[in-house]
């Protein structure tokens, strides 16, 4: 049935087509050119080309080969890191205001979500501490963007989640151990239940 | 005879005023024209041309213009060129065109700016001079998370891959030969108003709500692109990427890409500003502006979500009343905002006034707009200005007979789907109370505003909690 009235739509298209073609050749130009549904634009990538590319997942799918710990994290923080956001981890004081709140502050806060002004820092908010690497990798330092070694960066890492708490200062931190850290606020997170119904 | 050689030395005299001093008198008469009593302090946020040139005790900016030798021209504000001003613009020839270089300026008297936190990372747009519903490309607020990048759009280029069929890339070339759509949509950062939940922080509407701006974007929907790559059986997400120092990233559910997600490359008309995402940009319409990343460059399809920095420390809305967090709020709800009067200004005296302001809502189209003048006790309907867009500010207007008395005027909008926008209590009832702190910050703040009018006519930035 669907079928047959398909066909005969396509009979019908098909002789107003020819009509107009022959009554005005201009309009039936319009009428026979669609929008194609495949463009033969852009250049395929290999996958060589977007190996270095992929972004970082709490699986860990996307971590760069390399490790690091404590000791040798505690290097690159002061050199890199302390600066800013403080030999204590705690964020330099007179530092300009972020607009979206000072973000210096590495870590502290437990215990704080439920206050009028709570303290979200990595230790206390963050749910993975892959965010804490893939973010440190592309955007630190400030100053510096990208500079940090896979090494170094697992290395930094690890520091700040021992200064944290999170893990212990003998863990070495690499592609198959960041995955498993669990983070204080893991389960801290719930959907977007919104539209709310204001009472 | 006598009468050509009067009319010859009257031209004389008119050329050679050019770039002449005028007298202090004069000046102030000029000043007087273009500053009537009725306009002074209604815009005070606006610098005025005395401020801007240095001021008080100084011949007022119009004159001044005319003492200065030519050599000697005053800075423009920006976006305008310094031309001399002549006395009688009937009596000599406007300037030629082409002066500009074929791309033109705004008049030297108009001064409206985005005002800049100090850490130049966010800047809000002048709404309090504002009109229509179209934002200048120039005064679209901005936010970056790591400075704004200068792209050569030949090198730029666009990659798609993860769970597709083809991985591609694509440069600016490519993307503008695809069938493309022009959408006017606001765009708004989910932080807008957040520090004003508690109490009254900002003077005047820019900086409360100027993190909102519309502007007519034009670009290739992201389905035709995604079409075009085929997708993996197991794709559900989609990691958008900038190439800005931050190398900014969100993860976007595949439904909104096949849905109204677009990757833009112009704007208002024209390629897109460098502080918009130049050469391209992902266009996510009714959505916090964040994860409309900028300067985009890669999407990688996926099965779950990336959780970035951007979605998880920031972006969040925590929920102190329960101390957890919700993730990927991506809706900005319904929210207006009475732009005149509004902060900062004065009402010259009793009398007529036209309301105006601006309502917009992330889910669709403004069903209607109400005005309190009490408070919130009565509320009356607004006119909506054609056209009313989905996903777009709309202008409403109220007329207005101000009786010299003290007063709270406040604007309520509700869209189409029925959702009205909430007061500041029921927004802390359902969500706790939040105190900009250490990284905390309050998103998705959809208050209504109140802007209270004391009996001499100053307008300021009133809260509800006083």
């Amino acid at each position: 049935m669907c079928i047959l009235s398909a066909d005969l739509a396509r009979l019908f298209c098909a002789a107003a087509v020819l009509m107009l073609m022959v009554f005005d050749a201009e309009i039936s130009a319009v009428f026979a050119q669609g929008y194609p549904s495949a463009f033969n634009f852009g250049e395929r990538v290999s996958d060589r080309d977007v190996a270095a590319m992929s972004a970082i997942a709490p699986d860990g799918k996307g971590l760069p080969p390399g490790s690091g710990d404590y000791e040798k994290g505690k290097q690159v923080y002061e050199i890199a890191c302390a600066a800013c956001h403080g030999a204590d981890l705690k964020g330099v004081a007179g530092f300009p205001d972020m607009p979206a709140g000072a973000a210096l502050r590495l870590i502290g806060g437990r215990g704080t979500l439920t206050n009028r002004q709570p303290i979200l820092t990595v230790e206390s908010y963050w749910p993975y501490a892959t965010t804490l690497f893939d973010y440190t990798r592309r955007a630190m330092p400030f100053t510096a963007p990208g500079i940090l070694t896979a090494d170094e960066v697992y290395a930094v890492t690890a520091y700040i989640l021992t200064e944290a708490n999170v893990i212990d200062r003998t863990t070495v931190l690499d592609r198959q151990t960041l995955p498993k850290v669990q983070m204080p606020n893991r389960d801290g997170f719930i959907p977007d239940p919104r539209p709310e119904r204001f009472r | 005879m006598s009468n050509e050689g009067g009319r010859a030395r009257a031209i004389e005299q008119a050329l050679s005023r050019i770039g002449q001093p005028i007298s202090e008198e004069e000046a102030r008469r000029l000043e007087a024209r273009e500053q009537c009593e009725c306009r002074r302090g209604m815009f005070a946020l606006a610098a005025t041309r005395r401020q801007m040139f240095g001021g008080a005790g100084l011949v007022a900016a119009v004159g001044m213009t005319a003492m200065l030798p030519n050599a000697v021209q005053a800075k423009a504000p920006p976006g305008a060129v310094e031309y001399d001003v002549p006395d009688d613009p009937t009596k000599e020839q406007g300037r030629l065109m082409g002066v500009d270089g074929g791309y033109g300026s705004r008049s030297q008297f108009e001064s409206e700016v985005r005002w800049y936190v100090p850490t130049k990372t966010a800047s809000f747009t002048p709404m309090q001079s504002g009109y229509g519903i179209v934002t200048p490309s120039g005064l679209h607020y901005e936010r970056h998370h790591a400075g704004i990048p200068n792209i050569d759009p030949a090198k730029h280029r666009l990659i798609i891959h993860g769970l597709v069929e083809r991985a591609m890339k694509y440069s600016l070339a490519d993307l503008k030969r695809f069938p493309t759509v022009s959408r006017t949509y606001f765009m708004e950062c989910s932080g807008t108003t957040g520090r004003e939940l508690m109490k009254a922080t900002e003077p005047t509407v820019q900086r409360t709500h100027g993190l909102v701006s519309t502007s007519e974007w034009t670009g290739v929907p992201l389905s035709t692109l995604l079409k075009q790559t085929g997708l993996k059986p197991d794709a559900a997400w989609v990691l958008a990427e900038g190439a800005d120092a931050a190398v900014m990233t969100r993860s976007v559910p595949l439904d909104k890409c096949l849905s109204d997600a677009l990757v833009v490359f112009a704007q208002n008309g024209e390629a897109i500003r460098p502080e918009q995402g130049y050469p391209m940009r992902l266009f996510l319409p009714g959505w916090e502006g964040n994860i409309s990343i900028k300067w985009l460059r890669r999407l990688e399809v996926s099965d779950k979500p990336f959780f970035t920095r951007e979605e998880t420390s920031k972006y969040t809305d925590l929920i102190t009343k329960t101390g957890k967090a919700r993730m990927f709020t991506f809706t900005m709800e319904a929210k207006s905002v009475i732009t005149f009067p509004s902060g900062e200004m004065k009402l010259p005296g009793a009398g007529f006034y036209e309301i105006t302001g601006l309502a917009w809502s992330g889910r669709g189209k403004i069903a209607r707009v109400e005005v309190s003048l009490d408070g919130g006790k009565t509320w009356s309907l607004a006119t909506l200005q054609d056209p009313v867009l989905p996903i777009c500010q709309t202008r409403f207007r109220f007329p207005w007979i101000w009786e010299g008395q003290p007063a709270v005027i406040q604007s309520r909008a509700t869209d189409d789907t029925g959702y009205s926008q909430p007061t500041h209590q029921q927004l802390i009832a359902e969500r706790g109370p939040l105190e900009p702190a250490a990284g905390a910050q309050f998103y998705h703040m959809n208050a209504i505003q109140s802007w209270g009018i004391a009996a001499d006519g100053s307008v300021k930035n009133v809260h509800p909690f006083g």
